[in-house]
């Protein structure tokens, strides 16, 4: 069990583009081995932060520490040998097997002139085989479907071996079974000890998870805490600006019960 | 086709091209002459062939088609490199504004009357100058986004054609103009040994440097920000990929003047044989160019009694055969 010390230490963070701030004053922990979801609507900063976080864009006040290393003081390959990024829209370039996309996420840890060794195809296969998409690693990338194309990408962050595992709206533009089957190896992966900050508009999304989630309202105020503790009608209600319920239903087999909220 | 093969006929094409180029041509020496004229380089040989046949060999063709696969490979892997880089099928060697930046300094030689040495060190150095221009307008917040330099590349590229184009208007009609017009249809007929040697050395470090970067260049092609997230300092290799390629077709501008369509089709074609990983298209575009320019040479010098200017051919050949890829492919990546 890791010691209480947290991977992420976000303080006093802000950003703002030109004159419009974005957020302010954020503090936030994230723990090793935890999945956190950021949950909000569209246009509230959600991505801002993840880039913050992961040290592509600078915060204008507060510190982002990683490991108690400052993450601007991470150069580019080295931030990335500790933080991936799964992308929100990834516009498909040529036909690479799908299995040379995936082992692109180990240039990191390769030189300027390096090229994948064969351990670094067989950790590339394995990240591969544990998003489930391992039969597709002969297909260009371009052709699978945009499901597994997102699993393909979430497999070249594993193959990072990063620390930690930053999505950005990773269900956003598949269809409802695609979501489904993205969300399952996400809550996989985290039930492995894969430590995982994922941005989201669906408070569904957020529900599936046993992890925290951090509610960010329109001007960057964040509420963080369990799920059953932060996605409540008042919240969601406050947070979206409409009439909201949180529901629960007996699943339709098995024991347990269905949470899941819907406007009204 | 096998993986083996294609890498055999990669390496097996252009060098028999290069033996081909040696004894086609109006005055006729024998395949096996041209052997033996080789052969005698290394090994003591009796010389029992013509001392015009040798000099044909080893000091107008050898160093011509040598120039000719030194061009064309290094037009068609900037080419591909670039195609990559910017993402874009449609990219040329160009699109930074070197043809046009070199093509308007080699007028400039021209009007001054300079000699053909001076001709190439000046498009030579306005090729890199153009590019230079380019960069420096495209750059933003220590950034040079892909859009800033396409867009950056057309404004200097037109810049220069507009200076170009005022060279012309200004030049004697009788002799310069001429002179200036011809030189930019291109051509490999002032190919000597020493001409050969100067543009080598910038062409073969060019090369040598994108095949370096060449699997980097993959990460590349899946965006800026996301090459970042993986490592990769963008704007360092975008960098060193702008001036390998800028050595490279400067220097093949200052010998040859506008050899148009080399660096657009020819990784197309690559691409269909051997895929888009650039571990393997850069090395593959390095033959099927060097073969494609050298063999398109040949018939410049050869098909009429005098020369047919280089950069009408490549476009003639090159125009049509990407319109075939073009329907064959319905614009997709191959």
């Amino acid at each position: 069990m890791a010691l209480a010390l947290p991977l992420i230490e976000i303080r006093a963070a802000g950003f703002r583009y030109g004159e419009r701030q974005v957020f302010s004053g954020i503090d936030l922990d994230v723990f090793r081995g935890e999945l956190l979801s950021i949950l909000g609507p569209n246009g509230c900063g959600k991505s801002t932060l993840l880039r913050c976080i992961g040290g592509a864009l600078t915060l204008h006040t507060g510190t982002v520490r990683l490991d108690q290393t400052d993450i601007t003081a991470l150069d580019t390959a080295a931030r990335a040998r500790r933080v991936g990024f799964l992308f929100q829209n990834h516009i498909p370039s040529f036909p690479f097997p799908v299995l040379d996309v995936v082992s692109m996420g180990r240039a990191p840890h390769l030189g300027l002139f390096g090229v994948p060794s064969s351990n670094d195809i067989a950790l590339a296969e394995r990240a591969l085989d544990r998003v489930g998409v391992l039969h597709l690693k002969d297909r260009p990338y371009t052709e699978v479907s945009g499901g597994e194309r997102q699993l393909v990408l979430l497999a070249r962050t594993l193959a990072q071996q990063p620390d930690v595992i930053l999505l950005d709206e990773p269900t956003s533009h598949l269809d409802l079974k695609n979501q489904v089957r993205s969300l399952k190896v996400i809550g996989e992966l985290a039930a492995q000890g894969v430590t995982m900050i994922m941005t989201t508009h669906d408070p569904n999304h957020a529900l599936q998870f046993p992890g925290r989630v951090v509610m960010m309202k329109p001007g960057g105020v964040i509420v963080a805490g369990l799920a059953s503790e932060v996605i409540t009608d008042a919240e969601l209600g406050a947070t979206y600006g409409i009439d909201i319920a949180v529901l629960k239903v007996p699943r339709p087999t098995g024991p347990g019960e269905i949470k899941f909220c819907s406007p009204w | 086709m096998s993986k083996l093969r294609t890498v055999a006929l990669l390496i097996v094409i252009p060098l028999a091209l290069l033996y081909a180029s040696l004894f086609v041509g109006r005055f006729l020496v024998s395949p096996l002459d041209v052997a033996r004229i080789l052969a005698a380089q290394i090994f003591p040989l009796n010389a029992d062939w013509s001392k015009s046949a040798e000099i044909i060999v080893l000091q107008i063709r050898l160093p011509r088609a040598l120039m000719a696969m030194c061009i064309g490979a290094g037009l068609s892997i900037s080419g591909a490199a670039y195609q990559g880089m910017f993402r874009n099928p449609l990219v040329s060697t160009d699109i930074l504004g070197v043809t046009a930046a070199s093509g308007f300094g080699a007028a400039v030689a021209l009007l001054l009357s300079r000699n053909a040495f001076e001709l190439q060190l000046i498009a030579f150095a306005f090729g890199l100058a153009g590019v230079a221009l380019t960069y420096r307008l495209a750059r933003i917040y220590r950034t040079t986004p892909v859009l800033m330099l396409v867009l950056s590349g057309v404004v200097v590229a037109a810049f220069f054609s507009a200076c170009l184009s005022g060279a012309k208007y200004v030049a004697d009609p009788e002799s310069k103009l001429p002179a200036i017009t011809y030189w930019l249809l291109g051509s490999l007929n002032a190919a000597s040994v020493k001409g050969l040697a100067m543009v080598l050395l910038p062409i073969v470090a060019g090369c040598v440097g994108l095949l370096l970067v060449r699997w980097k260049l993959n990460v590349l092609t899946m965006g800026d920000e996301e090459a970042r997230s993986l490592g990769v300092e963008t704007e360092r290799l975008k960098g060193i990929i702008i001036v390998c390629t800028t050595l490279i077709t400067a220097a093949a501008v200052s010998v040859s003047g506008m050899v148009g369509w080399v660096g657009l089709v020819i990784p197309h074609v690559g691409r269909m044989l051997v895929g888009p990983d650039h571990r393997l298209l850069l090395p593959a575009t390095l033959s099927i160019g060097a073969s494609y320019l050298l063999f398109i040479d040949d018939i410049a010098r050869t098909a009429s009694a005098g020369e047919i200017p280089l950069g009408i051919l490549t476009a003639l050949i090159g125009a049509p055969f990407f319109a075939y890829l073009l329907r064959k492919t319905r614009g997709t990546w191959h």
